[in-house]
């Protein structure tokens, strides 16, 4: 860990194929900025996302996750983010169950047009998540080298 | 363990002037597996793909990462690269450094620590690729072109003339589109019935064509190649085996006071109506929302006087499964709404009208018989003002749309010309903001409207439009001589901006197609692939992808047939081989993955495994079908036994890349 440099929070991001990660490629070719400290994940629909891989985020030490798919009934696959929804509630709420502040996580859904609004999401998705700070809870320190 | 290579894109400056490559390369080179880094200006350029080539051979690579532009531009380039080195196309993985991070970020350090993690995260995941082989499907020969308007009636009959079956689903009882009430086209001044009547009736009698009028599309299941669609053919209450188009009904129905929605509302139609005398197919359809016998049981007169006996009051709609290889939506555009426009008294008085209600007063066939008469008195005009951009370029506001409707300028200058050349005695104006006329011969006609046909131009926005005394008083700026204008007119035209067709949007859900703010069809490169949805075997034709005129359109529609007689010209499609497996031994039988599945693609069998003491055992396993299977992953979530994965995105591929983003 270095100690000098200024804390910025770690944050995952797992966009689905079809709209949010062609969302996170337009706010790319449009340039609008948003801090580096978001590194997306692709996966092929929102309902791909195992809420595991969040928990794993969070014991390795990112400090706020965010899952991005198509908006509702838009779903590629027809149906994926209804199902991601669904799952997502109810490992947020568990996740608030056992401390984790509510605002580390969050579901956002992203059309391929809407390279603007991934920006403006990652933005205040960073902003909020350093407010909060460290994730000290979930963190499991024995991954770190 | 594998032997990756890394290879770091500059894209030019794209990359490398954000993101330290060198360093980039250099780092990579440090992680586990990783036996070759390096990097080259362009990556996807014959010599990069030549690299990459060279490199696999040299060094045995069972593996490659690619730090590069998104992988929806070039995952597909270098997995060809690979593959004709003899590497699995899907050992590759791309790390997309350029759209979400050079080009997002400014400050070098940064960008280029986050370029590091990025390839880490690729290593990561390539360490635990399988080689994939794809399967392949087969190829429903039949396309579906969803809009019968100039570019799906060009769409269809390019499809028909390569010698493929194409169906056409028009939502109206006749072919057409916007087209058929447009009275003279720019910059040629030619008749669009006459150039558009005989392409419908080319449609109606290739025998590869067949016209589903009166119908809408009412479900799409499938994927590329087999796509199953239910179409909804509306109840016409006409036979149309027996109809013959002549039209007697029509003069005798009693319900006279029906607007026609051909002239826009102009004149009034019967209950029983055929919209146009060109109509394809020629038939008669009651509108059950006015008919008496319909809607009280009182009347059938149209039955007494039909001599085929085509009448039937009891038809129903009816829903037809049909399966295609590829769609085509080509749903085209409406003017938007103007009642929303108050400062230009659209709905305080008739003689302010939209462009397209001013062509229907200009056309032979309209209302009026091709004589220019005001809907108010029926009297001749003698000051015209056409006003342009209503509702275009509006940025931000909630009335109009913040594009360019890009066929407004021209379709202007060519009413102010024919009113101008009919009625020499009329005073025309044109108030516009800029008048773009790039297209052939487009500013060479705009030039001979100001010039030869004496058309006022005035650089401007009309501010408002009052009603008065039977005149229409006009006040507007120019902003060229910076004074303000009061203009006594006879009529207001409203150039009105055009929006896609309110059966768009659900029909894109339909489709899985993706769609801008605008809720034009979105394509799937601006560029390279303007004609192709991204969602595989879906294509676009026409003012449904933006706003066109009518060369473009039929350009595109002859664009998008291309692209359709070259997916239908194959026998078998390869399918995504990133298809879900279950693990057997894992699988305990519940159900829960194919409860989940959107494509039906999971069932079960009963497999006999080897039990303790030399037993058999009898035990309930899932079986994916890959040829149905599209990879969404629903199935691998659902399932609690930890059984189901998805190849190429498998639990733990992406965990490694968690792991490697988060350390």
């Amino acid at each position: 860990m270095q100690v000098n440099k200024e804390w910025t929070p770690t944050i995952v991001a797992f966009c689905c194929n079809w709209c949010s990660y062609a969302g996170a490629d337009l706010s790319g070719t449009n340039r609008l900025q948003y801090p580096a400290n978001v590194k997306i994940i692709r996966i092929p629909c929102s309902c791909r996302l195992n809420p595991m891989f969040i928990l794993r985020a969070f014991q390795r030490g990112a400090d706020g996750v965010i899952l991005c798919g198509c908006h509702p009934g838009d779903c590629h696959y027809t149906t994926g983010n209804y199902y991601a929804r669904r799952r997502m509630t109810l490992l947020f709420s568990m996740l608030e169950y056992l401390g984790i502040e509510r605002e580390r996580t969050r579901v956002e859904w992203v059309s391929a047009a809407e390279g603007a609004k991934f920006a403006a999401t990652m933005n205040d998705f960073v902003k909020t998540v350093t407010a909060l700070g460290e994730n000290k809870r979930l963190e499991d320190l024995r991954c770190k080298e | 363990m594998q032997k990756i290579g890394v290879f770091v894109c500059w894209c030019g400056s794209n990359i490398a002037a954000t993101v330290d490559v060198e360093a980039v390369s250099q780092a990579l080179a440090q992680e586990p597996g990783v036996v070759f880094s390096t990097n080259y200006q362009y990556m996807c350029s014959q010599t990069g793909q030549d690299l990459i080539r060279d490199k696999i051979k040299e060094y045995g690579l069972t593996g490659v990462v690619v730090c590069s532009c998104s992988p929806r531009m070039h995952e597909n380039t270098f997995r060809k690269t690979c593959e004709k080195a003899g590497l699995n196309p899907y050992m590759v993985e791309i790390a997309n450094i350029r759209e979400q991070c050079s080009w997002i970020h400014k400050d070098k350090a940064e960008a280029t620590e986050k370029a590091i993690i990025l390839g880490r995260a690729a290593i990561a995941k390539v360490q635990l690729n399988a080689p994939l082989q794809a399967g392949t499907s087969p190829v429903k020969k039949r396309a579906l072109v969803i809009g019968g308007g100039i570019a799906g009636i060009q769409t269809a009959l390019d499809i028909a003339d390569a010698g493929f079956q194409v169906d056409i689903v028009e939502k109206k009882p006749t072919i057409g589109g916007k087209m058929t009430q447009i009275d003279k086209t720019f910059p040629t001044l030619d008749c669009a019935a006459c150039i558009l009547t005989p392409k419908m009736v080319d449609c109606a009698q290739n025998e590869n064509i067949h016209i589903y009028a009166y119908s809408e599309v009412e479900a799409v299941k499938g994927f590329v190649g087999n796509f199953k669609v239910t179409i909804r053919k509306k109840a016409r209450f006409v036979d149309t085996t027996k109809c013959t188009g002549c039209g007697l009904c029509t003069e005798k129905c009693p319900q006279k006071k029906v607007p026609n929605e051909f002239n826009l509302g102009l004149d009034n139609r019967r209950a029983i109506y055929i919209p146009f005398a060109q109509a394809v197919p020629k038939v008669a359809t009651i509108d059950p929302d006015y008919c008496n016998m319909l809607k009280n049981g009182k009347c059938g007169v149209c039955a007494k006087v039909c001599g085929a006996n085509a009448i039937d009051y009891k038809q129903q709609d009816e829903l037809i499964e049909e399966e295609y290889g590829a769609i085509v939506a080509a749903t085209g555009f409406n003017p938007i709404d103007l009642s929303k426009f108050n400062e230009f008294g659209y709905s305080q008085s008739p003689d302010v009208v939209s462009s397209l209600e001013f062509e229907r007063l200009m056309n032979a066939a309209g209302p009026t018989g091709g004589t220019l008469l005001r809907p108010s008195d029926g009297k001749h005009p003698h000051t015209i003002v056409f006003v342009q951009c209503v509702g275009s370029r509006c940025d931000g506001g909630e009335k109009g749309k913040p594009y360019c409707s890009k066929i407004c300028c021209m379709y202007t200058a060519k009413h102010a010309m024919l009113c101008r050349e009919k009625y020499p005695d009329t005073d025309v104006y044109v108030f516009y903001i800029d008048v773009r006329t790039p297209g052939k011969n487009f500013d060479e006609f705009y030039r001979r409207a100001v010039e030869e046909y004496g058309v006022h131009y005035i650089k401007g926005m009309v501010g408002k439009v009052v009603p008065e005394n039977g005149k229409l008083k006009v006040q507007a700026s120019d902003l060229l001589d910076n004074r303000q204008l009061h203009i006594d007119a006879d009529m207001v035209v409203l150039a009105a901006a055009i929006e896609p067709d309110k059966s768009a949007r659900p029909l894109a859900t339909m489709l899985t197609a993706s769609m801008d703010t605008n809720d034009f069809f979105t394509e799937a490169h601006p560029k390279l692939r303007p004609v192709e949805s991204p969602t595989a075997g879906i294509f676009l034709s026409g003012a449904c992808q933006g706003p066109k005129d009518i060369p473009e359109t039929v350009a595109q529609a002859g664009a998008a047939a291309s692209k359709v007689i070259g997916l239908l010209s194959k026998d078998h499609l390869l399918c995504n081989p990133c298809t879900a497996q279950p693990d057997e031994m894992m699988c305990n039988g519940c159900s829960s993955c194919e409860k989940v599945c959107p494509y039906g693609a999971i069932t079960y069998i009963d497999k006999e495994f080897r039990g303790p003491n030399r037993t058999t055992l009898l035990r309930r396993v899932a079986q994916v079908n890959p040829a149905v299977c599209q990879g969404c992953g629903a199935c691998t979530v659902a399932c609690m036994s930890g059984a189901m994965d998805l190849k190429g995105f498998s639990n733990r591929q992406i965990m490694a890349e968690v792991d490697a983003i988060c350390k």
